[in-house]
Order: structure tokens, then sequence, then C-alpha cells
């Protein structure tokens, strides 16, 4: 029987949860109308005039095959990001979880990526991969391979994926860690004693026992991978070559501050919050049922 | 206590508001740093040191774009500056806004200001003037494209440094001898679509966009992918697959590899000049940007690139009277001179280009005439005054990506350039609508 905290009255509990509806409606009902509402128009930039033009900027949007595209784009954009950043934070943190001597030293090493912003992240990645002094192009270079992000789109998404993930990992890693640590050793070591190996522990105790941590990463991740890498993006390649790295959330700074074109730009922002709202209902309700808590 | 509260209000405001009840404030926005920056306030200083009216105070408000941005929220907000600097590209935007900008010529009249328009350089301008002869904003910081040569990369190939240059036809053969002298970058760029379309456009006298470049209407259509323009592109994309013509990026990445002497030529605006006379460690000269030979009307003129300012609605009349008194300090001969000689911007009147070339400046710095003879030649025509195209900076974005399909083998030149033509006039239709 599940057991309920009531309150007596009706002012208490309005009281009570009042700054987070103050809060979400002004950070978010607001705005998040005020984008619904001009996705309906096509304004001039300056706020002179507006034209309803209903679902018609939809329609301009959705017709288009370069928009399409971008959906493909942010999808393997994301996936990448979120895999990448949340394996090798795994791999750390398993490692990490292990050492006996120095751990503290290990962990706040690891953290420290984390404080970059996005924008610094890309411009510091931009410089090692840079095509005339770059760094690492030029161990490239003397092993035969000549790095070209600025032509070659597979290189381009590449960079950018590990310039997102990179500072996410320590993020990851501290949860992972934190996740870690929550495992009862006796669990282990009882397998352990069973004869179950390193390998085997891990699939068949660490992961399962972990997979609440692993899920709220997951959320997390693939939210990040769609609205904070835009400094990453904008630092490094500015969707390009070609449209190779132009994930949404990069095409609606692009109509709205570049083009000034108000009205697709809201649209936008009504779409990504349609993906949003549907990638997070999906991931509550197919994969949190495979979570145990 | 009150009235004593009342009193001591009404005192401070009278004490203290008095120097700004002389002085009228001119708040003017503008996108320079740097070195430029420092210019900019010195401009400044010297008018406000000049005249007891008005003060005039400058704001960096971030790049081009985020200038115009910032320019525009404010307008939202009934916070606009007095003066705005909008780059050329946005030039339709502005004009499109008709209440939110007093046009330069209008200010001046209603202020009572002297003002010649013919005093002028008519391809500077003509940017900036409606298709009536009327000038809409003042041109401030102004280039044009040209061909900047390492001279030393040409020696080292065995070539003359002091080869012509004048047509893509001679620079295709001095390529060759780069490469063949296994020169790793004989040849690159900035600012790809501005050099490489809109100007080989005008330079060509061939047409950019329909009604004159967009001068004649919203309802301009894109026509960069007719045959001088495909032909142009696809010689561009053969040297860059065999590795002549050097792709470094979307703006001027490729100027830190000419001037660290990586690359020995480089099509960049003359206003490359001061970082490249500071940089460069090696023998550099400056030539006119190179033709194709044989096209009719070759070489035209070049068009400009830069920056000018834009005086927005809304203002006091007082207001708008130091607008116009600073905006013919900017003008005046001696102010505009110095700029061009500190920036390697063109100067935008004639007497400026007259005062410079009386002060000795173009003997002692061969070259720098260049620019100005280059797009002074001829009288421009409907293809060679500039470009009037809405959404136009995301129209380049446009250009820049199809571009780079044809450097990177995926695409030839009439498909990407076709492509790119449609994709941009679905913009010119958006901003045709939001602008009825």
């Amino acid at each position: 029987m599940e057991k309920r905290v009531t309150f007596k009255g009706i002012w208490l509990p309005l009281l009570l949860v009042l700054p987070q509806v103050v809060v979400s409606a002004v950070f978010f009902f607001y705005p998040a109308g005020q984008a619904i509402w001009q996705s309906l128009f096509i304004p001039d930039p300056f706020g002179l005039s507006m034209q309803y033009v209903g679902l018609g900027n939809f329609e301009y949007l959705l017709s288009n095959s370069y928009y399409r595209a971008s959906f493909v784009t942010t999808a393997v954009f994301s996936v990448l990001v979120t895999a990448v950043s949340m394996g090798i934070a795994l791999y750390l943190a398993l490692l990490a979880d292990r050492l006996i001597k120095g751990s503290g030293v290990y962990r706040t090493l690891l953290i420290w990526p984390y404080a970059v912003a996005p924008a610094v992240a890309g411009v510091l990645w931009l410089f090692m991969f840079n095509t005339r002094i770059g760094v690492v192009t030029w161990y490239l270079g003397l092993l035969g391979y000549d790095w070209n992000h600025v032509l070659n789109g597979g290189e381009a998404m590449g960079l950018v994926v590990v310039a997102s993930s990179w500072g996410r990992i320590s993020y990851n890693f501290l949860f992972f860690l934190a996740g870690l640590q929550a495992i009862p050793r006796s669990v282990i070591e009882a397998a352990a004693i069973d004869g179950a190996h390193f390998w085997t522990r891990i699939r068949t105790i660490v992961l399962p026992l972990l997979s609440p941590t692993t899920f709220f990463l997951l959320v997390v991740n693939i939210v990040y991978a769609f609205f904070e890498t835009f400094g990453v993006i904008h630092t490094i390649t500015s969707g390009g070559p070609q449209q190779s790295t132009t994930i949404l959330v990069y095409k609606v700074y692009s109509d709205g501050f570049v083009g000034q074109d108000l009205g697709s730009s809201a649209a936008q922002s009504v779409i990504l919050l349609v993906i949003v709202g549907l990638l997070t209902v999906v991931q509550f309700k197919f994969i949190e049922r495979r979570v145990h808590y | 206590m009150n009235r004593n509260f009342a009193l001591l209000a009404t005192a401070s405001t009278v004490l203290f508001s008095t120097p700004a009840l002389a002085q009228t404030e001119i708040e003017f926005w503008h996108a320079f740093t740097g070195r430029l920056g420092e210019l900019v306030a010195a401009q400044v200083e010297t008018f406000n040191g000049s005249q007891s009216d008005y003060v005039v105070t400058a704001s960096h408000k971030g790049n081009y774009s985020e200038t115009l941005n910032a320019g525009i929220a404010a307008f939202r907000a009934g916070e606009q500056p007095d003066i705005l600097m909008v780059f050329e590209v946005g030039t339709a935007t502005m004009m499109a806004a008709k209440g939110a900008i007093k046009p330069v010529y209008e200010t001046m009249a209603d202020a009572g200001a002297s003002f010649d328009p013919d005093g002028y350089i008519g391809s500077v301008k003509g940017y900036y003037t409606s298709s009536d002869g009327q000038m809409l904003s003042l041109p401030f910081n102004s280039s044009t494209p040209v061909l900047w040569v390492n001279r030393d990369a040409l020696t080292a190939a065995g070539i003359d440094p002091d080869v012509d240059l004048s047509t893509w036809q001679k620079v295709g053969a001095v390529l060759d001898s780069l490469k063949a002298a296994g020169h790793a970058c004989p040849l690159t760029t900035a600012w790809q679509s501005w050099i490489h379309l809109e100007n080989l456009s005008a330079y060509h006298n061939v047409p950019f966009a329909t009604k004159d470049n967009g001068f004649g209407g919203v309802d301009t259509e894109l026509t960069f992918n007719g045959p001088v323009q495909v032909a142009h592109i696809q010689a561009m994309g053969d040297w860059a697959r065999d590795g002549k013509f050097i792709y470094k990026g979307r703006r001027n990445e490729g100027g830190a590899d000419f001037r660290a002497g990586t690359c020995a030529l480089f099509t960049e605006s003359s206003a490359g000049y001061a970082g490249i006379k500071s940089e460069a460690t090696f023998a550099f000269d400056v030539r006119s940007l190179p033709y194709w030979d044989g096209t009719d009307g070759a070489p035209q003129n070049t068009i400009i690139g830069g920056a000018s300012l834009w005086v927005m609605a809304g203002q006091s009349d007082e207001e708008y009277k130091g607008v116009a008194a600073f905006l013919n300090f900017l003008s005046s001969p001696e102010i505009q001179a110095k700029w061009h000689q500190d920036t390697g911007y063109l100067p935008i009147t004639q007497a400026a280009a007259d005062l410079t070339a009386s002060q000795g400046f173009y003997d002692a710095n061969p070259g720098t005439d260049i620019a100005v003879k280059q797009m002074t030649a001829k009288e421009p025509t409907g293809n060679s005054k500039g470009l009037r195209l809405g959404s136009f900076d995301q129209i380049r974005g446009i250009i820049d990506e199809e571009l780079e399909a044809v450097w990177s083998g995926d695409k030839d030149a009439q498909t990407a350039l076709d492509s790119a033509v449609a994709r941009g006039n679905e913009l010119l239709r958006r901003f045709e609508q939001a602008n009825r």
C-alpha cells in the first residue's frame, strides 16, 4: 500500500509550489508561448509589421530538403556524442573505482574539462586540428594522413563530436563513479568468490545496478547534444563544410540571427520543443521500464 | 522633511543636468575592435573636441552581425542608437525597414547641413544609394578585393616576380609553374562569395541578380549561375582538384597562410594591407583582381565590401542636427584621408583621394592606389553598382556551402551554382513576403 502525506488546507501546498510555478511560467511557458505565437507569422526584423501565415512557416521548413537532412545530421551527432562521452566516462569510472592510491588526484583531474565552456572547448580543439598550425594535423601529416576538416564532412563531424564529448566525459564520469561506489562491495565479492571474472561481474552485476545512473545520463546527454553544443559547432565549423555539421539548433540561430527570419526561427524552436518532448516521453515510457532502481 | 527633500532633488537636478542640457548626446554603435576600434575612438574624440554642442558616444557592439542584431533588438525595445554601423550585406534589410531608419539625405536636409552627394566616389556611395540617386546611409569603411602576391615564392619557383597577373588565364599559367615547382599552396582566397562570385560578376559586367542586382525591387532573383560565373568556378574547382587552389575556410582564414608565407597568391580585400605589411617577412605586391580575358566588358569595376552608417528613426531634431554634423565631419577630406591611409580602406570622397595623393602617400606606399583605380576605372553599370539582396548574409552561407561542394569535387560548378541560386531564391521570397 502506498502511503500518502496529505495537507489539511489548500493554501499551504499552493504556497509551496508557487516558486516552481512562477519560475516555470516566467522562464518556460512565457517564452515557449511566444515562440508558438511567432511561428504563425512572418514578421519583419524590426517588428514594424507581421503577416499571419498560419502553418506556412512549418510547411516552408518541412518541404525544404536541407532542413529535413538536418534531422539526420542531428540524430547522428547526438547519438555519437552520447555514445562517445558515456562510453569513455564509464570506462574511466570503472578504472577509477579500482584505484586505491591517488584516486583523489585522478578524479579531480578528470573533472577539470567540465569547467571549460563549449565555445572555448571548440576553440581549443580547433587549434589542435587547425589545417595549418594544428599539432594533431601535423602528426597526422607525418603518418601520411592529410587532415582537412574544412572540406571533409566526415572529419568535420568527427571533430565536433570529439570537442562536444570532451567536457561531457567529466560530467558523466562523476555520475558513473558515484553510481559505482554505491554498489555494495559484498555483492561483487560474492560473485568473485563464485568464480565470476572481471568482465562477467561488470556485465551481470555492475551494469544492471548502474542502470538508473545510465538512464539519467542518457536523457541529460541527448538534451545536451541537442541544445548546448551550439558553441562548439559555431566556433569550429559554422555548420560546414556544405551542411555536414548543421544540427537543428544551429539552423535556428542561422535563420534567426544571420537571416533575421524570425518566423522560420520560431517555427524551428517549436519543432525542437516537440522533438525533445517526444524523446523524453519515449525514454521514460520504454527505456525506464528496463531500469532497476 | 519631505519639502526639504523635494528642494534638494530640484536643486541637484538643476545643478547636475546643466551640462547635459547644453550638449546633446549622440549614440554611435559600431563593430570595430583592436586597431580599427582605436582609430574610430580617435575620430570621435576629435569630433567631440572640435565643437561644444554635441557629444558622440561610441560603443562597440560585437562583430558586424552582432551589431546589426543589437540595433534591431534595441529598436524593438525603443532604445535604438542615433547611428548604427551595418555591414554592406545588411543594406537591403535596413532599406526595407522604412519606419526604423532615417535616410542620410533626409537627415542632412532636415538639419540644414551642407551636403554634396556628388563629392562622394560613385562606386562607393552607389552601394548605399537608392535607384533614384538619394544617399540612404553614409559609407564608412569600404574595401574591394585585390590580388596579393608573394614575390619571394614566385622567385623561388623560378618565375619572374614581375610576371603579368592581370588575367585569370595568366594566373592559371603561373599556378601551373608553381605546382610544377612543388609549391604546396599556389593560390588561396578569403571571402569566396564576395570575391569569386559577387565581384566576379560586377567585374565582368554580368548580373548577379535580376532587377539591377536587387536595386530595382525586392522581387529580384539570383542569376549568378550564368556562363561567366560557371566557367570561373569550374576553373577554380579544377585548380582545387589539382592542388593549385587551396581552400582554407569561409572567412579570411587564408590570410594567416599568406602572411606566414605558405601561399603564393591570395585574393583578399584591399584592407588586408595593414596586416600583411606588419606581418609578412617576404617581399609582397598588390595587383588588380584578375579577369577573364575575352569576356565582353571586362574589366568593368569591382564592388565594395565593408560597412556604412545608418541613422535610426525616432530621435529628436536636436540629435539629428548632431548626427548631420558628425557625418559631415567624417566625410571631411582630412579625416577621410587619414582613415584611408591608416586602414587601407577606400576614401569615400574624391577630395580625400586627391588629398592623399598630394600628400605623397601613394608614392611612398606603392600599390595602395590599385584598389581605388580598380573601383573607379569605369562608371558603374547596373551590374556593378553593388548588391541589394535581402537575407544576403544567409545567402552567402548557402553559396559557401555549395562552393565547398565544388572545391571538394562533390559537385560540378553548374550543379552547385544552380542549387545555390534555387536555395537563395527561396530566402529572397521569404524576405519579399516579410517586407511586403
